[in-house]
């Protein structure tokens, strides 16, 4: 018995007419399968204590990344294959304050669809001067960029004929362990968007429409690179001691 | 003929995307050779007389062991201090590789990857406030979980619902190995945290 588009298509009909507002995806959602075993049943419990551990968090420097970290295009000896972009944008709190020298991370499939991993046997050509992942610190204003090639869609086995809109990875510390981000960035206009079971996991259409980058003209540079502008709003408490000294 | 107002398209994007939270994807099945790092799971300083080690493995509602978990870790230093430190990725300037962590200063920050049979381990200092806070990222998880290993009995574990703070409480196996598994759903289903 083959699982088609068809049917995850329904199932994901189905869970937006019957969506809760929310910003997060919940964790049992059945179009993406593999949440099935991997969802808790019980209802998170609720800590309240002002002085929680998690309302403080790790920290990281200019020890911790290299200036090169943040330009994907030039980590091996040649240039990557693939269109050139640069990604940029702001990461703040939900209260619209920046959230400054905190550890971004990215990591994605080269212009083909295809990760350097051993598991991922997509037969598309790997990219030897491509691998993939980038580190920065964000800045003053909580601004980051990179440099990188536009990565591109990739099949995946969840149903017959599943194929991942082309995403970035995104990982994101903000002053609190609370705070933690990991989520992806898709690109605009993607025809892929309303087959995707990850993507749709985010049921309150503004909520999904946070997930996709603009293409901005003034971000691309002239002869080298199209830009686009991914802003990225951290959910959860803020450390309340610390927030001017980081 | 006049060309679009440029930022046309931004504002346009702008108002149909609202202003909440950036909602969170799962880490997915290819994140391990972007964000394990060498030593990740390393806390104590070499040589440290107190060091502990916590292990355990994550589990699904099968019992089947998770092999592509990531799982974070905050704790506070032996004094209960979570002020941290840099360094937890220290890199080699030349080349770019991860370095390890300098030896000196206690980061408290760590990150593992589960191995084939879902199995982690820490080796880190006794936090000072009884506990270690844990993140769990995994393929399949569209939204990380929260939780926490606490090494000795804490008046916290009585607040929750009914023996279900056992499943927070390590086990400890000897001196200085203490057990802490994972239950994603299940039986034994793990008590998660929200902060709000
Ligand atoms: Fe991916």
């Amino acid at each position: 018995m083959s699982l088609t588009q068809a049917d995850i298509d329904r199932e994901i009909a189905e869970r937006r007419a019957a969506a809760v507002p929310g910003d997060h995806p919940a964790r049992d959602y059945a179009p993406y399968r593999s949440t099935l075993l991997r969802h808790p049943k019980q209802p998170p419990v609720a800590v309240t204590d002002p002085e929680a551990a998690e309302l403080t968090g790790p920290v990281f420097g200019v020890t911790d990344v290299t200036a090169l970290d943040n330009d994907l295009t030039r980590q091996h000896a040649g240039e990557p294959l693939g269109e050139r972009i640069t990604v940029r944008g702001r990461v703040t709190d939900r209260h619209g304050r920046p959230v400054r020298g905190q550890l971004v991370e990215i990591w994605q499939a080269n212009a083909s669809g295809r990760y350097p991993h051993q598991r991922d046997d997509h037969p598309a050509p790997l990219d030897p001067n491509f691998t993939g992942v980038g580190r920065c610190l964000t800045g003053d204003d909580g601004e980051y960029a990179f440099t990188t090639i536009k990565p591109g869609a990739y099949p995946w086995r969840n149903h017959v004929n599943a194929w991942r809109p082309a995403h970035i990875h995104f990982s994101l510390f903000g002053t609190a362990f609370a705070q933690r981000l990991v989520t992806q960035m898709y690109f605009p206009g993607d025809p892929l968007f309303p087959y995707d079971p990850i993507l749709q996991s985010v049921t309150d259409d503004r909520a999904r429409q946070r997930l996709v980058a603009a293409y901005e003209h003034g971000l691309s540079v002239p002869e080298w690179s199209l830009g686009y502008r991914w802003d990225i709003v951290l959910d959860g408490p803020a450390a309340t001691w610390t927030e001017e000294g980081r | 003929m006049t060309p679009p107002a440029p930022a046309s398209n931004r504002d346009r994007s702008a108002e149909g995307r609202g202003t909440g939270p950036t909602p969170s994807q799962t880490v997915g099945p290819f994140y391990g050779y972007a964000l394990p790092f060498p030593g990740g799971g390393d806390l104590a300083p070499a040589g440290a007389p107190d060091a502990i080690t916590v292990h355990g493995r994550v589990r699904d509602g099968a019992g089947d062991a998770v092999p592509d978990a990531l799982l974070e870790f905050w704790q506070a230093d032996p004094a209960g201090n979570l002020a941290g430190a840099p360094g937890s990725l220290r890199r080699d300037p030349v080349t770019g590789a991860v370095m390890g962590r300098n030896g000196v200063d206690f980061t408290g920050f760590g990150r593992v990857a589960t191995d084939a049979d879902g199995h982690w381990a820490l080796r880190t200092l006794p936090p000072g406030n009884g506990h270690i806070s844990v993140c769990v990222f995994a393929r399949g998880l569209l939204h990380h979980l929260f939780t926490r290993v606490y090494l000795a009995h804490d008046p916290f574990l009585d607040t929750l619902p009914a023996d279900r703070g056992r499943t927070l409480l390590a086990e400890r196996e000897r001196e200085g190995v203490y057990r802490f598994d994972i239950h994603l759903q299940g039986e034994k289903e793990t008590v998660f945290l929200d902060f709000g």
